[in-house]
């Protein structure tokens, strides 16, 4: 059976954990939700690093393995130890040994695997992070982005069957999580190793994850495809300032004068102000909701080149005043957020007929 | 008494660097597993048996060296059992002096060693795991290395501290030359005997030794970088 199937129950002090997964064998998962929902503690017993107590019990098996049966109506308790796991974990700070260098490192976890299991190799680690010219510095003499990329080649230098990453953008500023990103990208594009990643913030989700796990205190609100779970108004992704819709787009034209490309998706054409795309690439689009706008009649003589027509699907209040509706723009899920005021003025129902107006797009590569 | 001839002082000198190397070694060997305990257990034993290693700070050498005597003794617990093992008594041996020295000398290892594990955390310690490295790997190739300061200090400060002792081995060991005469106890007689000039080069050695044990730790201890 390939995927990872893991059940945790532990209770810890006022907070108790209570989950069941079934996650996809491949690609990212994100584990999101609020701080405190129980998102590092679940990854930490998926490694096997929480200590378990009296009242925990979990079962976890990744790609047909188990890795641990420690529920309490089992009669043989199994429980591999962190170091037979084969998995690699990347710490929130990165967590490298002071007292080796970049090279040291990455040989640590390598040279503990057999010959026959090392699938990535350290040439490719490190060619993928971007970390070659580091080899031979020490850690403290890192950046902070620098040392997480060097934490990530030795996590994946290990050829893991499994790669846990705990919010390893979070200790990092807005420059470097940006400067880090590709990076991540390129690992879900070039590795066949299943990633489940931590993480509080909606825009690395957004960018990264193909499946997503909302927790929130302790239990899981939903899991599911990424797309369908941000954009599904019953689920609180959906809402705020942050909530967005992605959607899958081909670029079929570049127009270099407007420094545009134009790109298909289910809901019709979408225009990116972005000409460095080439013909034929699927792109990742983010289309914010607060970034939409409705009118019931197509807008002639409107500065907005991304106007879509759409069913309205849901509607939900959202912060006082606003109001989240959720359209069908050709079997792409959108999300706008309106003024309550809008909402009845408009009369809007599910089934309305409508008209999305966009006024921004960001490609997510 | 006529002055000391230098064989005298000589085995004296090669007694006590014996005992302190002895006793050093076996306190690491020790002190690693308690120290280690005692940075990463939550048992309620924690507090009790950091007191107990942490006794020969205050208690006076004499005390200590009376109980176990006491213990060691032909009717202690100890002594009966050393006797029924084939091993006869550690008092007045040098394998008494040893077992004294390691009780009295297990602050000044234990508690640099419980330090350095503590403020190691178990961040290394996770990392090493997941890179696959098994708890006494992880030890030999994370612990060992980044707490290396740590292991110089306790040696030395073991070392150093054996070689001063004093009501231990005069409770212990008595005064058995090539047994049980340490360097202390050789000063003690000289000053009884008012050879005041090879005590006072005895004493001064060993005063210019502890000087230049605690300048070497100095200078030998990593420099705060950041």
């Amino acid at each position: 059976m390939s995927g990872i199937h893991a059940i945790f129950q532990r209770v810890l002090g006022d907070f108790a954990l209570d989950v069941t997964l079934q996650l996809p064998g491949r690609g990212v998962t994100a584990i999101f939700g609020p701080s405190g929902s129980g998102k590092t503690t679940l990854l930490r017993s998926i490694a096997g690093l929480e200590r378990e107590s009296g009242a925990s019990g979990g079962y976890l098996a990744v790609n047909g393995d188990v890795w641990q049966d420690t529920r309490t109506n089992v009669d043989k308790r199994i429980f591999k130890p962190v170091h037979t796991r084969s998995l690699g974990y990347v710490f929130q700070s990165a967590n490298l040994f002071n007292h080796l260098t970049v090279q040291g490192n990455l040989d640590y976890g390598l040279r503990r695997i057999p010959l026959a299991e090392r699938k990535v190799s350290l040439g490719q680690a490190t060619e993928l992070l971007g970390i070659e010219k580091l080899l031979h510095r020490q850690p403290a003499t890192l950046s902070g982005g620098e040392r997480q990329r060097v934490a990530i080649a030795r996590a994946l230098a290990t050829s893991p069957q499994l790669l846990l990453m705990d919010e390893p953008l979070a200790a990092l500023d807005v420059q470097r999580k940006a400067d880090l990103l590709p990076y991540l990208e390129r690992l879900h594009t070039e590795l066949d190793i299943p990633v489940l990643y931590v993480s509080h913030a909606p825009d690395e989700v957004a960018r990264l994850a193909d499946h997503l796990v909302l927790l929130d205190a302790g239990k899981v609100l939903a899991s599911g495809p990424t797309r369908e779970l941000m954009t599904r108004l019953d689920l609180p992704l959906a809402h705020g300032d942050a909530a967005a819709a992605i959607i899958d787009a081909v670029v079929m034209r570049v127009e270099p004068a407007y420094h545009l490309s134009h790109a298909e998706f289910a809901g019709g054409h979408i225009s990116l102000l972005n000409p460095s795309l080439q013909v034929g690439q699927r792109v990742r689009v983010r289309i914010q909701a607060r970034d939409v706008s409705l009118t019931l009649t197509r807008q002639q003589g409107t500065s907005v080149l991304n106007i879509f027509a759409a069913t309205v699907s849901s509607i939900s209040a959202d912060s006082p005043g606003q109001a989240m509706v959720a359209l069908d723009a050709g079997g792409s899920t959108l999300l706008a957020r309106i003024t309550q005021k809008s909402l009845d003025a408009l009369g809007l129902q599910p089934g309305s007929p409508v008209f999305a107006q966009v006024k921004g797009v960001a490609v997510l590569g | 008494m006529s002055p000391l001839e230098a064989p005298a002082i000589w085995q004296a000198v090669w007694l006590t660097v014996k005992l302190a190397s002895v006793t050093t070694l076996i306190l690491l060997l020790l002190g690693t597993p308690l120290a280690w305990w005692l940075a990463s257990t939550r048992s309620w034993l924690k507090g009790p048996v950091n007191a107990v290693v942490a006794l020969p700070l205050v208690l006076p050498p004499v005390v200590i060296g009376f109980y176990l005597l006491v213990l060691m003794g032909p009717k202690g617990p100890v002594g009966q059992l050393t006797q029924s093992l084939g091993l006869g008594l550690l008092p007045f041996s040098f394998a008494g002096l040893v077992v004294g020295s390691v009780f009295y000398s297990l602050p000044f290892v234990v508690q640099p060693l419980g330090n350095a594990f503590e403020a190691l955390g178990r961040a290394p310690l996770e990392a090493a795991a997941t890179l696959r490295a098994s708890p006494l790997d992880t030890f030999f190739s994370v612990v060992l290395p980044l707490c290396k300061p740590a292991y110089i200090t306790a040696a030395v400060m073991g070392f150093a501290h054996t070689v001063g002792e004093f009501g231990i081995v005069l409770m212990l060991g008595g005064n058995i030359p090539g047994q049980t005469r340490v360097l202390s106890v050789q000063i003690y007689d000289l000053v009884e005997t008012l050879e005041y000039t090879q005590a006072h080069w005895l004493a001064g050695g060993l005063m210019v030794f502890a000087f230049a044990i605690l300048l070497g730790l100095h200078f030998l201890q990593p420099k705060k970088t950041t």
